[in-house]
């Protein structure tokens, strides 16, 4: 994608962002069950996507599932049952077919095997695929021994999961802990010595400590920087904008300005219904935009400000309204409507930009616990396309409206999120996009999804 | 960056909070194992990414209080009087650290010692918890016997310890040196250790344990030190080919290169040719000059939006006079606090430093680098390698047309200035001796450097 200013330069086509890795990479999962393989392969899967690495999850089970219908019981795992071996074999060997197209075929970087892979003869058998095609191999294990932590995992994802269906609780809990057993036997663990020249991540009761042996490259490197900062520990990520603004209410984008009195009532409010949620050990994030520091201010507690929250750059479009950018720089604001993602501003940011600025903020929010994040309509699209896993193409059209408070849960391999309108009134500032967004459309189809403003 | 930290947290312009408390880091391992190459390494990044951070190094109080160093046996474990003054000299050096973090707004104090005792490791955990200090152990264990060699010749034998030794006397005695260590060593243990917040670097980066990451600059050293590797490199810094904005005298903007700027990049095509290097990496930014001095290479090159200019908001594209016209008052702040001063709806120096953190950790990640930039960006960039203050960044000579060759030496850089015979107009201004917000402007343009 060439944006206006850039059209007398020649770009290597893929040089536009650092090269993470130049060959693919798996990222092979090891552990018994109810480890948070899946749970480790869904978030890093999503983490990588949002910043930009195409990432996809090939979880063994699901295969499983296609292949043999209906589960029975745990007997099906049991090491001594030849037919399910072979069932389970084939089984690997699809997912592994199916990665090396998802590669060849499908432009991907980064594949996920989220399996046991507990035994070093299966491992050899992914280590030998990789080896064959070029693929790089990161394997990740998850080492955990107490009790308490697996079973709040079974009852969290195992008994809701489609094998239990038909199973109460108590049965589901049973079945799984017997199923853990058939794989205890011939688990052998990543070993220091004989698997000195692998590279890999162990992972040792959620993250108390970790053994890392090789990294290779870049991507791996920052694999294990994410591991190492994410925890589970219960807690709710608060994502909102700053009050209403002046040049909220005339409809322009940008700026610096203070909040309008509609926005101070908010500030207010919010600062009510924060003390009413009574969190505990809340931190309070701004930027460094007069507008979310004077929302802060009214909570009258300690906040941090980040110039990294800022709103996007709009370049030479600072502080106008949509119609002077329709009647200034017509077809920069129809190439703005045919890919929002990446299309940058003249002389300001991208989507693409504020994401790539935007980890740090992300990578602390993984390392906190309860957080408040008062931001800017563009920034909290970014933040919240992660936290849902919301692709490229849906972030920049997000509805982040005004004075509405986001409470994001982790939950299972998820995140629950509740929204809050506090019952200010504010203008709308959500432009859809237009049904034209070719070059040559006219004033009238360009605004047609302008919102209301004085 | 030095004297680019606050201590007061209550500051609203503060940026993000790292730790609550100060932090110990203390380094455990056998002589020659790199304790002071990362000692050293570690403050010089987290002074440039705005941490007060100082290193404390034993052996230095020791030579302090033994004016000359005879030989290995002052390290003798049965050495009774060697042992009373070792320790002493590891109590002045905590009295130091305290008074750094409590008194001289210091945030992280590095403790470079060896360490190797369990018992001397509690003693330093008891003074933390009693001065509320975090504390967390970087070890380094290896046991290449070729990597210790190395790590003997590079910086021991210029060691003052040894000036009037030559140099197989000097290898023998520091082995022997060793050795006194060797049967006392207590390594870092995952289970006896396992409360300890520390991280086990073991031959040289291949492996690593790391245990209880505490917080957030725990798990920014962390980071730090899983992507530093000792494989000998060299990094190239340039400056992009003239511009057509340079010669015109005016800051920032997106021009192309003069046909003195196009020559310039041609003879930097020659020149790194001639140096030869296998698997050169290219970085530019996402800047027409640096691309287009980048193309004249011939080679693939990585584009960075991290590494673009300094963006000088509303002064985009002016004149230093047209800046002292419309903006007398910002051009004095400037003058007053280049480092921190940040143009309006643009930045300052300690913001590019913030976000070119990204590039400096892919530069400690890979080998042989050049990178085409900005003059602002280049005097962050070598201000990293080279360890200088904040006060001293935004003044570093960075001037076009020519190429800083750095490559890393015991416990530094060094740096090798290669001007390609390119005229170009300079660029440089100096800080004016009058910075008063009533200056005249006779005297704020006093270092104006000429222009068209």
């Amino acid at each position: 994608f060439f944006s206006s200013s850039f059209v007398l330069i020649v770009q290597y086509p893929d040089s536009s962002r650092p090269q993470f890795t130049n060959s693919p990479t798996m990222i092979v999962m090891v552990g018994l069950p109810a480890r948070g393989k899946t749970y480790i392969s869904k978030k890093l899967t999503r983490y990588l996507n949002w910043i930009g690495v195409p990432t996809q999850v090939f979880n063994l089970g699901q295969y499983r599932r296609e292949a043999v219908k209906s589960y029975k019981n745990y007997e099906f795992f049991r090491p001594d049952n030849e037919e399910a071996m072979n069932i389970r074999r084939a089984c690997a060997l699809n997912a592994l077919k199916d990665i090396a197209n998802y590669f060849a075929k499908e432009q991907g970087q980064v594949a996920v095997f989220d399996a046991t892979n507990t035994t070093r003869e299966r491992r050899g058998v992914i280590i030998s695929f990789a080896k064959e095609k070029g693929y790089k191999v990161f394997f990740i294990e998850s080492i955990c021994d107490d009790p308490e932590i697996i079973e709040a995992n079974i009852m969290e994802v195992k008994v809701s999961s489609p094998d239990y269906e038909n199973c109460d609780k108590e049965e589901a809990l049973e079945d799984f802990l017997k199923r853990i057993e058939c794989y205890k036997t011939t688990y052998v663990s990543l070993d220091d010595e004989s698997d000195r020249h692998l590279s890999y991540i162990k992972i040792f009761n959620v993250g108390s400590r970790y053994l890392v042996n090789r990294v290779q490259d870049h991507i791996q490197s920052r694999i294990v920087y994410y591991l190492m900062n994410i925890h589970v520990t219960p807690r709710s990520i608060y994502l909102s904008r700053h009050g209403e603004s002046e040049l909220n209410l005339l409809g322009r984008i940008g700026g610096d300005s203070g909040l309008s009195s509609q926005g101070k009532k908010y500030a207010s409010t919010l600062s009510e219904f924060i003390r009413d949620q009574a969190i505990k050990d809340l931190k309070v994030w701004t930027s460094h935009m007069k507008r979310t520091i004077q929302t802060a201010e009214a909570l009258g507690v300690a906040y941090e400000q980040w110039k990294a929250l800022n709103e996007i750059d709009a370049g030479v479009c600072e502080e106008m309204t949509y119609e002077e950018i329709q009647e200034n720089y017509p077809e920069e604001f129809a190439m703005r409507d045919q890919d929002k993602y990446r299309y940058r501003y003249p002389k300001g940011e991208s989507y693409e930009d504020l994401v790539h600025r935007l980890e740090p903020v992300i990578m602390e929010l993984e390392r906190q616990e309860n957080v408040l994040v008062i931001c800017h309509q563009a920034v909290m699209r970014c933040l919240l396309a992660y936290f849902l896993d919301k692709s490229a193409d849906e972030l920049p059209y997000l509805k982040c409206p005004l004075h509405t408070v986001l409470r994001l849960t982790p939950v299972a391999y998820g995140c629950k999120i509740e929204p809050f309108y506090l019952n200010i009134k504010a203008v709308n500032t959500h432009r859809e996009k237009p049904v034209n967004v070719d070059v040559t459309r006219m004033p009238e189809e360009a605004l047609r999804t302008v919102p209301e403003h004085f | 960056m030095r004297g680019a930290g606050r201590s007061n947290s209550t500051d609203p312009d503060r940026t993000v909070c790292m730790t609550n408390c100060p932090t110990l880091i203390v380094t455990v391992g056998l002589p020659a194992r790199g304790k002071t190459y990362i000692s050293k390494k570690l403050t010089r990044y987290l002074n440039w990414i705005g941490v007060p951070t100082k290193e404390f190094n034993v052996g230095q109080y020791r030579r302090e209080c033994v004016k000359i160093y005879k030989s290995f046996e002052f390290f003798r474990p049965d050495n009774e009087e060697g042992l009373k003054i070792r320790k002493q000299c590891a109590s002045a050096a905590l009295n130091d650290v305290r008074q750094y973090l409590t008194e001289e707004g210091g945030q992280v104090a590095v403790f470079d010692a060896t360490n190797t005792t369990r018992e001397r490791r509690e003693t330093i955990n008891r003074f933390a918890e009693q001065n509320g200090f975090k504390v967390f152990f970087v070890e380094s264990v290896c046991e290449d016997p070729d990597v210790i060699a190395e790590n003997i010749v590079q910086v021991k034998l210029g060691s003052p310890d040894y000036t009037h030794c030559n140099t197989e006397q000097a290898v023998e005695d520091f082995m022997k040196r060793i050795k006194c260590y060797e049967n006392s060593y207590q390594p870092l243990d995952e289970v006896l250790d396992r409360e300890l917040s520390f991280i086990k670097i073991i031959d040289v980066g291949r492996r690593y344990l790391v245990n209880q990451v505490q917080d957030h600059i725990q798990s920014r050293i962390v980071y730090y030190l899983m992507n530093i590797h000792i494989t000998p490199r060299s990094i190239y810094l340039c400056r992009h080919g003239e511009s057509e904005l340079n010669v015109r005298g005016r800051i920032g903007g997106d021009s192309g290169l003069t046909a003195r700027g196009k020559e310039f990049a041609r003879c930097l095509g020659q020149f790194m040719h001639k140096q030869g290097i296998s698997d050169l990496k290219v970085w530019t930014s996402q800047m027409k000059r640096t691309i287009q001095t980048a193309e004249a290479l011939g080679v693939p090159y990585e584009q960075w939006k991290a590494l673009n200019e300094i963006d000088a908001g509303v002064c985009e594209e002016l004149m230093y006079e047209e800046i002292q016209q419309r903006y007398p008052l910002e051009f004095a702040l400037r003058d007053q606090d280049k480092y921190r001063y940040r143009y309006p709806k643009g930045e300052s120096y300690e913001d590019l430093v913030q976000r070119l953190e990204p590039v400096i950790m892919e530069l400690e990640r890979q080998e042989n680098v050049l990178v085409i930039c900005h003059q602002a960006v280049m005097r962050c960039l070598l201000a990293y390698f080279l360890d200088k203050t904040a006060e001293e960044l935004p003044y570093l000579k960075c001037p076009l047309h020519s190429v800083l060759k750095l490559t890393p030496v015991a416990y530094g850089c060094k740096v090798e200035r290669i001007s390609l015979k390119v005229e170009a107009v300079n660029t440089h201004r100096e800080r004016p001796e009058n910075v008063n917000v009533h200056r005249t402007a006779e005297d704020a343009l006093q270092t104006v450097p000429a222009h068209l």
